[in-house]
């Protein structure tokens, strides 16, 4: 879960924020632009009234469960699917009309789609040879792309004698090696094991620098795309529920759906007992005590129900009761998962509610709580979110 | 356990006590093993028994007549093996069957038009096959069944039947003709019967099915996906199907084209039924040796001579295919 929440560095402290976030510049313009787009077929509707904004150089994931739409949506902006209503623009151009070969976008599919009757090379020249371009060229531009995918000695071998690593990056640079305005990668790294993934994110993230080409990722991992996203949009049943940075999608999910997609998360119900600007105080009886958050609710009714959200990692597990009021309650550990870098505690309340608290394992061979220890559990009024739906 | 402590009388009563308990079942199999014979040894064993018994033993016999001399005897032919007054056994092989062939100017002829008619016809059932297996892999899962089963459903139907069919059909005063007739197209009748376009007509119509099943079951395996990558780094439909499409199906294509040319060629039925005199193809030439003629020998060496004219090709060409498949 740690692993998560550090997602992508800030912005560069050398460059100016906007240029690293242009979807907080109100002048720049979007590269593609999704304007209510709708796909139906028959009764089923897989994409429903979509407007997104997507800029140059993003890399921007649709996350989502699977039948939420997020590949009906890829296979749109390549071409495959026409829109039932709405227009997709891209750079400006209405897509509508142009027919998937002559779009200047490319697709990394999911089960990567090698032709399995020609070479690593011939695979990857196969975009280029439609071009027309001249021998020579293109040569020159697979040696350079299997280079950049380190396949060098891999020239001359038929997929199948490839591992599944290989495949992907040969899927990878057969995309690549035409240059697309825009690239879309369906499950990127879904075949591959954990320890490859992992290592392939962050050579996806250098690639995608290095290139300068802006990528729309689905997956259904939100690891992955806490690792790999400028921004993340989070589907659900043909919508998009939320659109933001990985960070922004963590500590400030929109609805409990997507604080529950993304991570791990507590939540309490409870009844809004006052709602300043500054903050809001809640009684609930799940958690067992006054919770009090630092920024307040617009727009509702005192005695309200609402959730609050606290994420594992935010609640702090002591055995002396903390100097504070608020935001503090008690219960017995029932599970211990000791992970390494930080152990997972299952705790519950003595209002029978599990709650879930991580903590980082400072020191060694400490084992600092154990089962059946009766704890208490608090934490900050800033790292509590109240959420409404 | 330690074995160090068992008593020796134990150990004898542990010895006999699995054979002891084993059921009659068991014990046969356990005899079996002993012999050699296991459940995956008898799975290949009956097929090989099978071809030994209807296909090896008929070739060798078959073999045996086409060195053999004509005799006016029952059966018509000399004994390759004789016994000489000291009891020595000496084999005769006549080749002088074989030397006729060549000799005759009609076997060859013969041959090479079989060869062409075969070709032709397996060339018109892929044109026309591979747009229907297509068609039929392509089509929405309820649909397929039914098309499949509408290709399979004429063998519901006695083959000679069909072509006697196909006889009413063309024939002077058959189906076409009056029809055309009828409506004043035409005033005479088109010849059709007797001609190499019924012998075309027949062998197509009857092997078009062999050339289908196996295209469809290839066809239907390709992944769409490969067609969509295809179209998604810019290669149009028709230069996808080219450059995808169709060699991926290749093995189909072979698989379809061997099941039809190989009997094509030695095809007999078709030829005398729907063909004219002048239709010159090896498996009538056959039948007239054996049964007109009752030339057996002769009769044999055509068969022998066919059959490694066909096969041996076809085994070196199978055999290329699949070293480069491996590779």
């Amino acid at each position: 879960m740690a692993d998560s929440t550090t997602g992508r560095p800030p912005a560069a402290s050398n460059e100016p924020g906007q240029a690293r976030e242009p979807w907080n510049d109100p002048e720049a313009v979007p590269y593609i632009q999704l304007e209510n787009l709708s796909k139906r077929f028959g009764n089923f509707t897989a994409v429903d009234n979509i407007s997104l904004d997507i800029y140059k150089s993003e890399l921007f994931c649709l996350l989502g469960g699977s039948g939420c739409g997020k590949s009906t949506l890829l296979r749109m902006l390549a071409g495959f699917e026409a829109a039932s209503e709405g227009r997709i623009l891209l750079d400006g151009v209405d897509m509508a009309d142009i027919p998937p070969y002559e779009r200047p976008v490319n697709m990394m599919f999911q089960s990567y789609a090698l032709f399995p009757h020609m070479t690593v090379q011939g695979n990857i020249a196969f975009g280029l040879k439609q071009e027309g371009m001249p021998r020579p060229e293109i040569d020159r531009r697979v040696s350079d792309m299997l280079e950049l995918v380190k396949l060098g000695d891999y020239a001359k071998r038929k997929p199948h004698q490839l591992s599944g690593g290989q495949r992907q990056r040969v899927a990878l640079a057969r995309a690549l090696v035409k240059r697309p305005k825009l690239l879309l990668l369906d499950e990127p790294l879904g075949a591959l094991d954990k320890k490859l993934r992992e290592n392939t994110q962050f050579e996806l993230m250098t690639l995608q620098e290095e290139l300068d080409i802006t990528f729309v990722v689905v997956t259904h991992d939100q690891e992955e795309a806490m690792t790999l996203s400028s921004r993340i949009g989070v589907m659900d049943q043909g919508r998009i529920v939320q659109v933001g940075s990985p960070n922004e999608i963590y500590e400030h999910p929109s609805s409990r759906l997507v604080a529950n997609f993304i991570g791990s998360v507590n939540l309490f119900e409870g009844n809004v007992v006052e709602d300043e600007a500054d903050h809001v105080r809640i009684q609930s009886a799940e958690a067992g005590c006054m919770l009090y958050i630092d920024h307040g609710v617009n727009q509702i009714v005192e005695g309200s129900r609402v959730s609050v959200a606290v994420r594992p990692e935010k609640i702090k597990i002591s055995r002396d009761s903390p100097e504070q009021e608020d935001n503090v309650t008690r219960g017995v550990i029932e599970e211990v998962a000791y992970m390494g870098s930080l152990s997972i505690y299952r705790i519950r309340l003595s209002s029978g509610v599990m709650v879930q608290a991580t903590q980082p394992n400072l020191d060694r061979d400490t084992r600092q709580f154990t089962w059946e220890d009766e704890v208490y559990l608090s934490w900050n009024p800033y790292s509590a979110l109240v959420l409404t739906t | 356990m330690r074995m160090g402590y068992t008593p020796l009388g134990q150990g004898l009563v542990r010895l006999f006590e699995p054979v002891m308990h084993v059921s009659p079942g068991k014990s046969v199999s356990r005899l079996l093993r002993a012999a050699g014979v296991t459940g995956r040894n008898a799975v290949i064993a009956i097929p090989l028994l099978w071809l030994l018994l209807f296909f090896l033993i008929p070739f060798v016999i078959v073999l045996k007549i086409s060195f053999a001399e004509y005799a006016t005897a029952i059966p018509p032919y000399t004994d390759l093996i004789q016994w000489g007054d000291d009891a020595l056994m000496s084999i005769k092989l006549n080749f002088g069957n074989y030397l006729y062939l060549v000799e005759d100017d009609l076997y060859v002829a013969a041959y090479l038009n079989s060869a062409r008619i075969a070709l032709v016809s397996t060339v018109m059932c892929l044109l026309i096959g591979y747009p229907m297996a297509y068609a039929i892999a392509r089509s929405s899962p309820a649909n397929r069944n039914i098309l499949l089963m509408l290709v399979i459903l004429p063998f519901w139907t006695s083959f000679l039947l069909r072509v006697y069919a196909w006889m009413g059909i063309l024939k002077n005063n058959g189906v076409i003709n009056n029809l055309l007739m009828g409506l004043g197209i035409i005033d005479e009748p088109i010849v059709m019967m007797q001609t190499d376009f019924a012998v075309y007509l027949g062998i197509i119509y009857s092997y078009l099915p062999f050339m289908i099943l196996p295209l469809y079951a290839n066809l239907e395996k390709l992944d769409v996906n490969l067609l969509e990558a295809a179209a998604d780094l810019g290669c149009k439909p028709f230069k996808a199907f080219l450059l995808i499409t169709l060699p991926l199906s290749l093995p189909g294509i072979i698989a379809g084209s061997m099941l039809v040319f190989i009997p094509a060629v030695g095809e007999f039925v078709i030829p005398s039924l729907l063909g004219g005199p002048d239709t010159l193809m090896i498996g009538r030439v056959l039948w007239d040796e054996f049964f007109n003629n009752r030339d057996w020998p002769v009769a044999s060496a055509v068969a022998i001579a066919m059959l490694v004219f066909l096969v041996i090709p076809i085994m070196l060409f199978q055999h290329y295919q699949n070293r480069q498949a491996q590779t």
